[in-house]
């Protein structure tokens, strides 16, 4: 008994620390979601891009790992940019459907890309962080670094947005995007800073998951569903909610993978998402016109 | 005149495995209209934006269920099929009606499929000691290997005839849809869900009624690709990734005419194909690459796909013609 006890608490512990770095990665797109309202299907993508970044700077090039990760946050940042620009600013007006299915195809596009230019093998930066043992339970630095980043990384948005003019125009595009522009707030400029912004956060948790796991081009299907449920769990544009139901996530997935498998943890996830998607739907239609 | 001609092309296709018999064009054109097939399944209910990207789980569910009975139960896919397809129209009514009920639409529909396809995925994965997991699964091959009881053939001509068939049905159920009521009732859903309520129409089932249609469509694209393929993983038949390749391949031929999904499944595996014959294994990865692009292209500039955009610049030349060429 005091043995699986342990067990479970290093798991709820992991999923604490999983929780994290989800919540960053959802952040984000939530931030995206929220604002310009759009969904980024590909965002998991730039995360991959950002991943094989730091690849090349830190493990090819030998980069300080902080400087790569500066580059990283601010190139994905700019891919951010280029994103908005080329896809989504000609679809604005279009149906929002089309806006995801557009980026379905940069998804496409991301994917065969880094499997032309990088190959299909998998890479990590060789450089491994101890492992810290408390009492019978074992948690890597790297989770409790990405966890802490994940955290700093959130207030630091959450100041910006809450404490800044142009984070105070930001939330306010959010809530009506229609008066903001007459109010004489230029919305393409704010379209544009969240995306760079968006496309940042996404280089930020590429440096962290790329310390814990391995960069493939196919990497982003692994955790790119989980966070578009997160951010519809937690309401499109409501980062509180998007931080809980990241928590929520990481913990059933932890449980599941600890008592039966790890794809069990996400059929769990995914099962939990329908089912909240029918108890609290008002959640959901919060934003909704 | 014009009428006689969808009837010309079918027997032309139907002739055809008896005039040429060259095994790899045959084995490409089957693989085309099992695609076809499921292209033109998504888009019986993608055309009144009920966009899904659960339409992979569908297909897994067609292709595994029907795999599964037949190696553990030795049930004959006569029924298996049968009860695959009943099985994925369980599932769109278990996952479709709260969503329909909830008024859950637009790109929270989408997102709410994707994990549905998702689940479908991770379960065939999970259940390794079943399904084989991420290797895939083959269905045992029944003694002499062509019978017609387990609907294995190693003759390409007899599935392409059974390909052209439930292709051919495929559309026969998109025009049946196209001159129903259903079709006025769903379209005034997909423009204004409070106004068609107030109009009479019941919204819920309404779309609920398309939605098990196409899905168990797509669970039949997915029972015949496995038998006809006699391989299936979960990456081939399930998932998020053959979710969207079927909205690409829509889009690219157009949404809003029967014949899009073909001409989308047409150009796709096509492409795929030369790629790989001209470029080998330095290919992979490019026909995704120009897929991707090609996407984002036409949604972009053709939203109507090539085959709508085509219809569309014929139908506005049609009445500068002199009347007399168009009449027959």
């Amino acid at each position: 008994m005091g043995i699986l006890d342990i067990f479970l608490l290093e798991a709820l512990l992991n999923g604490i620390l999983l929780g994290g770095v989800l919540a960053l990665l959802s952040l984000g797109l939530n931030l995206i979601f929220g604002v310009i309202d759009v969904v980024w299907i590909c965002y998991a993508e730039l995360i991959m891009l950002g991943m094989y970044g730091m690849y090349f700077l830190y493990t090819v090039y030998g980069a300080p790992i902080v400087l790569a990760g500066l580059v990283c946050l601010v190139g994905v940042g700019i891919l951010g940019v280029i994103l908005h620009l080329l896809v989504i600013a000609p679809l604005l007006g279009a149906a929002p459907i089309n806006q995801l299915l557009a980026t379905g195809g940069v998804l496409f596009f991301l994917q065969s890309a880094a499997t032309i230019m990088f190959g299909i093998e998998f890479r990590n930066l060789g450089l491994r962080l101890p492992i810290l043992k408390l009492s019978g339970m074992f948690i890597s630095y790297s989770r409790l670094l990405a966890f802490a980043t994940a955290l700093v990384g959130m207030v630091l948005v959450y100041l910006f947005l809450t404490r800044t003019y142009t984070g105070a125009a930001i939330r306010a595009i959010a809530q009506d995007r229609q008066i903001m522009v007459l109010m004489g707030v230029d919305s393409r400029r704010i379209y544009v800073i969240t995306s760079a912004l968006g496309g940042a956060l996404a280089g930020l948790a590429a440096c962290l998951l790329v310390l814990q796991y391995d960069v493939h081009p196919f990497v982003g299907l692994s955790f790119g569903p989980i966070i578009f449920l997160i951010c519809v769990l937690g309401g499109l544009g409501n980062f509180v909610g998007g931080f809980v139901a990241a928590f929520v996530f990481a913990e059933i997935i932890a449980l599941g993978g600890l008592y039966l498998d790890l794809e069990w943890g996400y059929v769990f996830a995914f099962a939990f998402f329908i089912v909240m998607m029918f108890i609290r739907p008002q959640g959901l239609m919060a934003k909704r016109s | 005149m014009t009428r006689a001609w969808p009837w010309l092309i079918g027997a032309a296709l139907v002739v055809l495995p008896f005039v040429y018999r060259s095994p790899y064009p045959l084995h490409i054109m089957v693989i085309i209209l099992i695609w076809s097939f499921a292209y033109t399944s998504w888009s019986v209910m993608g055309r009144f934006g009920l966009v899904s990207l659960g339409h992979g789980g569908f297909m897994g569910v067609g292709a595994y269920v029907t795999a599964l009975l037949w190696n553990h139960g030795g049930v004959s896919p006569w029924l298996g099929i049968p009860l695959a397809l009943l099985a994925s129209g369980l599932l769109a009514v278990l996952v479709a009606y709260p969503c329909f009920r909830f008024r859950i639409t637009g790109h929270y529909f989408a997102l709410v499929t994707l994990a549905l396809s998702g689940i479908v995925l991770q379960v065939i994965t999970a259940t390794r000691d079943f399904t084989g997991g991420s290797l895939g699964y083959t269905p045992e091959r029944y003694q002499g290997g062509s019978s017609l009881f387990a609907l294995q053939f190693s003759d390409k001509t007899t599935w392409y005839l059974i390909a052209l068939a439930v292709w051919a049905g495929g559309l026969y159920v998109w025009h049946l849809v196209d001159r129903s009521m259903m079709r006025y009732a769903l379209e005034a859903i997909s423009e204004d869900e409070d106004a068609a309520a107030a109009a009479g129409v019941h919204v819920t089932a309404e779309k609920l009624k398309i939605t098990v249609v196409s899905a168990m469509m797509t669970a039949l694209a997915g029972a015949l690709y496995g038998q006809y393929q006699m391989f299936i993983s979960p990456d081939t038949v399930s998932g998020i990734s053959i979710s969207l390749q079927m909205v690409f391949a829509v889009v690219v031929g157009g949404v809003y005419v029967s014949l899009g999904p073909t001409v989308g499944a047409v150009i796709t595996i096509l492409l795929a194909e030369v790629l790989r014959i001209s470029f080998g294994t330095r290919a992979v990865g490019w026909d995704n690459l120009v897929y991707g692009i090609l996407l984002v292209l036409f949604i972009i500039f053709l939203p109507q796909g090539i085959l709508g955009s085509l219809l569309d610049l014929g139908r506005r030349r049609a009445p500068a013609l002199p009347r007399a060429a168009g009449s027959g």
